[in-house]
C-alpha cells in the first residue's frame, strides 16, 4: 500500500516539476536558443528511461512472482516488434494483448 | 491557408487533435484502472492526471510507487521521462513566445505529446499565420485531447477492481510503455539509446531504490547524443 502522503508528495512536487519543464522556454527564458549539446541529449530522455523502466517488468513479472514467462515474454515482442514495424502505437497495443491473450489460453 | 481566421484555426485544431484520442483512450482508462488497483482514492487518482497531465510520467510513478521506491528517486525518475518537454517548450517558442503570459502558462500547462506534435506540424506548414490564429489553433487541438485525459481517468478508476484477473491486467502497463517505445527508434541513435538502457537497467537491477534506471537512463541519453553526432560526421 502506498503512504497517503507519498502519493501527495508526488502529485505536487511531479505537477510542479513537469509544468516548470513546459513552462521553462516559452514562460521564462524567451527567444535564446538552447545550447545544441543540451538539446541533443533531451532528444533521448524518453527512449532513455522507458526501456529501462519497462526491461525488468517484462523479464522478472509480477505476477508469476518473478519468474520470467512466456505469454508475457511474446506478447512484448510483439508489442515492440508491431510497433517498430507500423510506427502505431495503437496497433502495437492491441498486438501485444491479442499474443498475450492467446498464448495464456493455449497454456491455461 | 495564410487567411485563416482565429475560429477557422480553433477548428482545423481540434480535427488535427481527435485522431490522438485513439491512443489515449486505453492509456488514460488504463491510468485511472492501475492507480485504483495501487490502492488510491478516486480523489488522487484524479488530481495525479490534473495536476501532472503527462501519462508516461504517471505511470513511471505510479509503478515505482508500487514498487516502495523512496519518493525522491520516483519524483527525479518520473521527471527525467518529462524533460523531453523542454524541448517541445524551446521549439514553440518562436510561434507562442509573444503571447500574453497567462496564455503561454497555458499553453505550458496542456503542452503534451498530442497537442505538440499536432502545433509544431502546422506552424512549420503554415508560415503566413499571426499569433493570435496560432494561439486559437494550439487550444483548439487541446480541446479534444486535454479534457478527455481527465474523463478517461475517471472511467478507469471507476471500473477499477472491478477488471477480473484472468485479464491479467498487471501486464497492461508493460504493454503500454512497450507500445510507446516502438514508434520512438526513429534512428540509430534512438535504438542505441533504447538498448543502453534496457542492458544497464536489467545489469543494474540489484541497486537498491532503483537508482539503477536513472543510471541506465542518463548512460542512455549520451550514448544516444554520441551516436548522433558520430552519424552526423559520417554523413
Amino acid at each position: 500500500m502506498i503512504g497517503t502522503a507519498t502519493i501527495w508528495t508526488v502529485i505536487v512536487v511531479l505537477g510542479a516539476g513537469t509544468f516548470l519543464i513546459r513552462v521553462s522556454f516559452l514562460g521564462l527564458i524567451g527567444k535564446r536558443p538552447l545550447p545544441a549539446w543540451v538539446l541533443r541529449h533531451l532528444r533521448y530522455t524518453a527512449v532513455a528511461v522507458l526501456p529501462g523502466l519497462v526491461a525488468p517488468l517484462v523479464l522478472w513479472p509480477a505476477a508469476t512472482g518473478g519468474a520470467p514467462d512466456l505469454a508475457r515474454g511474446m506478447a512484448a515482442l510483439a508489442t515492440v516488434g508491431i510497433g517498430l514495424w507500423s510506427r502505431n502505437v495503437l496497433a502495437a497495443m492491441v498486438a501485444g494483448a491479442v499474443v498475450l491473450y492467446s498464448v495464456l489460453a493455449l497454456a491455461g | 491557408m495564410p487567411a485563416a481566421t482565429a475560429k477557422s484555426a480553433f477548428w482545423l485544431g481540434f480535427r488535427d487533435g481527435v485522431p490522438f484520442l485513439l491512443v489515449l483512450a486505453p492509456f488514460g482508462i488504463l491510468f485511472g484502472v492501475a492507480a485504483t488497483e495501487a490502492g488510491l482514492p478516486l480523489l488522487e487518482t484524479m488530481l495525479f492526471s490534473i495536476v501532472v497531465i503527462a501519462g508516461a510520467s504517471q505511470f513511471s510513478a505510479l509503478q515505482l510507487m508500487v514498487d516502495a521506491t523512496p519518493t525522491l528517486i520516483v519524483l527525479a525518475t518520473a521527471l527525467a521521462v518529462n524533460l523531453r518537454m523542454a524541448m517541445y517548450s524551446a521549439s514553440l517558442t518562436p510561434y507562442l513566445g509573444q503571447a500574453r503570459l497567462w496564455q503561454r502558462a497555458l499553453i505550458a500547462y496542456f503542452l503534451v505529446d498530442a497537442t505538440y506534435a499536432c502545433a509544431i506540424s502546422r506552424f512549420e506548414r503554415e508560415p503566413g499565420w499571426d499569433l493570435r490564429t496560432r494561439v486559437a489553433y494550439f487550444f483548439g487541438a487541446v480541446a479534444p485531447v486535454c479534457p478527455s485525459w481527465y474523463v478517461l481517468t475517471l472511467i478507469g478508476a471507476l471500473i477499477g477492481t472491478a477488471i477480473p484477473a484472468w485479464l491479467a491486467l498487471d501486464f497492461a502497463v508493460p504493454i503500454c510503455f512497450l507500445a510507446m517505445i516502438g514508434p520512438m527508434l526513429r534512428t540509430l541513435a534512438h535504438l542505441a539509446a533504447a538498448l543502453t538502457s534496457v542492458t544497464l537497467a536489467l545489469v543494474l537491477a540489484f541497486v537498491p531504490y532503483s537508482l539503477g534506471l536513472l543510471v541506465a537512463a542518463l548512460a542512455a541519453m549520451m550514448v544516444g547524443a554520441w551516436v548522433e553526432t558520430r552519424m552526423e560526421r559520417a554523413a
